[in-house]
């Protein structure tokens, strides 16, 4: 099978944290309880969204080792194909759900002598588990969590709360920003960097601390690339013989599900590296969205990660 | 059914034996009748029962004698046991897995009782009944791998993900093939299997480290490997090869069915959750020629993967001076008949299979 193992669940709880972002926790339907995870994992969420399965990924924020309950805080995309729409308008309390097992992409090396997190949004909520994994081992941490204001600031007052030393908050509506060279300066030897966020953040902290000379083992950062909507194309499934039709809200990955084919993935956000699959032969142009090709080999035509990149053009096989 | 525990060494005397009961349930690696490396990974998700692929951690009529021969190898060499400072979660990881499988697996054997932090573990053939805190080590007389893992049966490399590799920074290793923990630790995946022979230009150890990286909580994988061993010896180190090299010279064509041994590791990978850690145990099996060929199929099919084996091959298992006493051995019982697909005895299709 592809995929991961899944696990049947209940909604217990929907929390509204502020105008975009939602907490919603779940228990296990079988009453067991869930497994212990690493802080940085994500589930898969499975959501039936009419005649549409939908899967999306979202970071565990809840405390790894609560093995009563498991929570992801999702943030509303009004632009985006969906999911995050229907986790916000269509889930209610005691609905029963599929997800995945844990999957960690974004681990803490446990080897650092020190954590240094940098957040921007939404992307708080891996460091919400990883910061209590690491309170409960004393281990030496430090965030600094960008947001656009204090009311979208997802956890912001909880965290500066418990943490009052080793939070820092910057909001953007108030001009404050991270004096990155200077807090990248100021890091003792041995520790690591690690940044969840917008884009632009991503590529503006590995940038200069590349420029600062910090090693590539030390940077860490997590970027889930939702699936970009686009023009429909047709593909066919060699192994499979069967032509398919890929809808504009719909990834590449998602139609050959739909048609019943199985194919693995993990992270379903371009950046594991589970869903490659190989292109027989194209008519056309790749619109590569995804993290894991190399630039070679996207130039190269001869692969495609069906999860987040989509095709232009005549025909396009692949080996599936 | 209940175990009897075997009262046996695995050196000196040389006292290990297998019961019918361990020979029909030897894990027997070759699935046709030649062998060439692939990464031949399933889900390691139960078996058939009685098998040793059935329980998560399989115990056997030889766990105590084994788990006192491990002892012994950390008493004259105690750098079997490694654990770099950054993968102690990874033990206590570990501890859990096996603990929790254990309990489960063998209710009459091991008994786990946990109460919030607080917990109890009782080994009744080892005779341990020890109260532990979870996750503060100075509760355990042991770190926490080094402690499960002198309970448990099989070599355990616990190894750290990260930078897109697995590296070998933590194991419990005393009844090796020919390798050495001390070397190893720190190394990553490309480096620890850089000696094995053609593998690296057929692109398996790429393959093979995705698919591991890879592997998913809740989703165990498992792979079977082999080599021989002159005697029924565990410790097959590097650090002792001076005591175990000389033996692969004391064979003859008498004593071969006696003396040498086909060596079967069931490998099994478990991503560790709380550290994101992998765990590779990997359990070693021993059956002698003369007990293997009293399953006719295994016999047969044997003598067919050593005649044909790469030259390269043979040299690195260790046995190519060796080849052709084993070969005369197991070409008297190769009567040319088929071999029935898979790795299973089969008895019931031998010709003269009582109905």
């Amino acid at each position: 099978m592809s995929g991961v193992e899944k696990i049947a669940v209940r909604v217990t709880n929907i929390v509204p944290l502020n105008a975009l972002v939602t907490r919603f926790e779940f228990k296990r339907s079988d009453g067991l309880h869930f497994p212990t995870f690493s802080g940085g994992a994500h589930v898969v969420v499975e959501m039936q969204d009419g005649e549409i399965l939908r899967r999306n990924p979202y970071s565990l924020m809840s405390d790894p080792a609560d093995q009563s309950q498991y929570a992801i805080s999702v943030r509303r995309d009004d632009e985006g194909r969906g999911g995050s729409l229907f986790m916000h308008r269509s889930v209610s309390v005691g609905d029963e759900m599929l997800i995945s097992n844990p999957v960690n992409l974004f681990a803490l090396d446990l080897r650092a002598r020190k954590h240094l997190m940098i957040a921007g949004g939404i992307g708080i909520t891996p460091f919400m588990a990883q910061i209590k994994q690491l309170s409960r081992t004393n281990g030496n941490w430090e965030l600094h969590y960008a947001s656009r204001n204090a009311a979208l600031a997802s956890y912001g007052s909880e965290l500066m709360a418990q943490h009052p030393n080793g939070v820092h908050i910057y909001y953007d509506d108030d001009k404050q920003s991270i004096a990155l060279e200077a807090l990248l300066k100021g890091q003792p030897l041995g520790t690591h960097l690690y940044i969840c966020g917008p884009k632009g953040m991503i590529n503006w902290v590995r940038d200069t601390a590349k420029k600062a000379g910090w090693p590539h083992e030390a940077i860490h950062y997590e970027e889930f690339l939702a699936p970009q909507s686009g023009k429909p194309f047709e593909v066919k499934l060699a192994q499979s013989s069967m032509v398919i039709q890929v809808g504009e809200n719909q990834s590449l990955l998602e139609a050959i599900e739909a048609a019943g084919v199985d194919a693995p993935y993990l992270c379903r956000g371009g950046a594991c590296g589970q869903c490659e699959t190989a292109v027989i032969g194209y008519d056309g142009k790749f619109l590569h969205n995804d993290h894991w090709l190399t630039n070679e080999e996207k130039a190269s035509g001869h692969k495609i990660m069906p999860c987040v990149s989509r095709f232009e053009g005549k025909t396009l096989v692949l080996d599936r | 059914m209940s175990i009897q525990f075997n009262d046996e060494t695995f050196r000196d005397d040389y006292t290990f034996r297998n019961s019918d009961w361990a020979i029909n349930r030897f894990p027997f690696p070759f699935h046709e009748d030649h062998y060439m490396y692939s990464v031949n990974m399933e889900q390691h998700r139960g078996g058939p029962e009685g098998s040793v692929f059935e329980k998560r951690f399989d115990v056997d009529e030889h766990y105590v004698a084994e788990m006192r021969d491990r002892a012994q190898v950390l008493a004259d060499d105690p750098l079997r046991c490694q654990s770099l400072p950054h993968m102690t979660l990874a033990g206590w990881d570990l501890l859990e897995l096996i603990m929790v499988s254990k309990s489960e697996d063998y209710p009459d054997l091991f008994e786990l009782h946990r109460d919030d932090d607080k917990w109890r573990w009782v080994n009744k053939p080892l005779g341990i009944d020890d109260s532990f805190t979870f996750m503060d080590e100075t509760t355990l007389p042991y770190g926490p791998m080094e402690y499960i893992t002198r309970q448990t049966q099989g070599d355990f490399a616990v190894l750290d993900q990260r930078d897109d590799n697995l590296w070998m920074d933590a194991g419990m290793i005393t009844t090796q093939a020919d390798w050495s923990l001390d070397f190893d630790i720190g190394m990553n995946f490309f480096e620890w299997h850089a000696p094995v022979p053609k593998a690296n230009e057929m692109g398996i150890f790429v393959r093979a480290l995705k698919f591991l990286m890879s592997v998913q909580q809740g989703a165990p994988a498992r792979r079977l490997n082999w080599t021989m061993t002159v005697n029924p010896l565990l410790d097959t180190s590097p650090e002792n090869y001076h005591k175990w090299g000389i033996q692969k010279t004391q064979m003859t064509p008498e004593n071969v069915g006696e003396k040498q041994h086909l060596r079967v590791e069931l490998q099994t990978f478990f991503r560790l959750p709380r550290s994101n850690g992998l765990v590779f145990p990997i359990r070693c099996y021993l059956i002698s020629l003369d007990d293997l060929t009293s399953i006719p199929k295994w016999g047969r099919r044997l003598h067919r993967v050593i005649r044909d084996l790469p030259e390269e091959l043979a040299t690195y298992k260790g046995f190519i001076d060796n080849r052709p006493m084993i070969i005369d051995y197991l070409a008297k019982v190769d009567n040319g008949a088929e071999t029935s697909p898979g790795i299973w005895p089969d008895l019931h299709l031998e010709p003269d299979a009582k109905a």
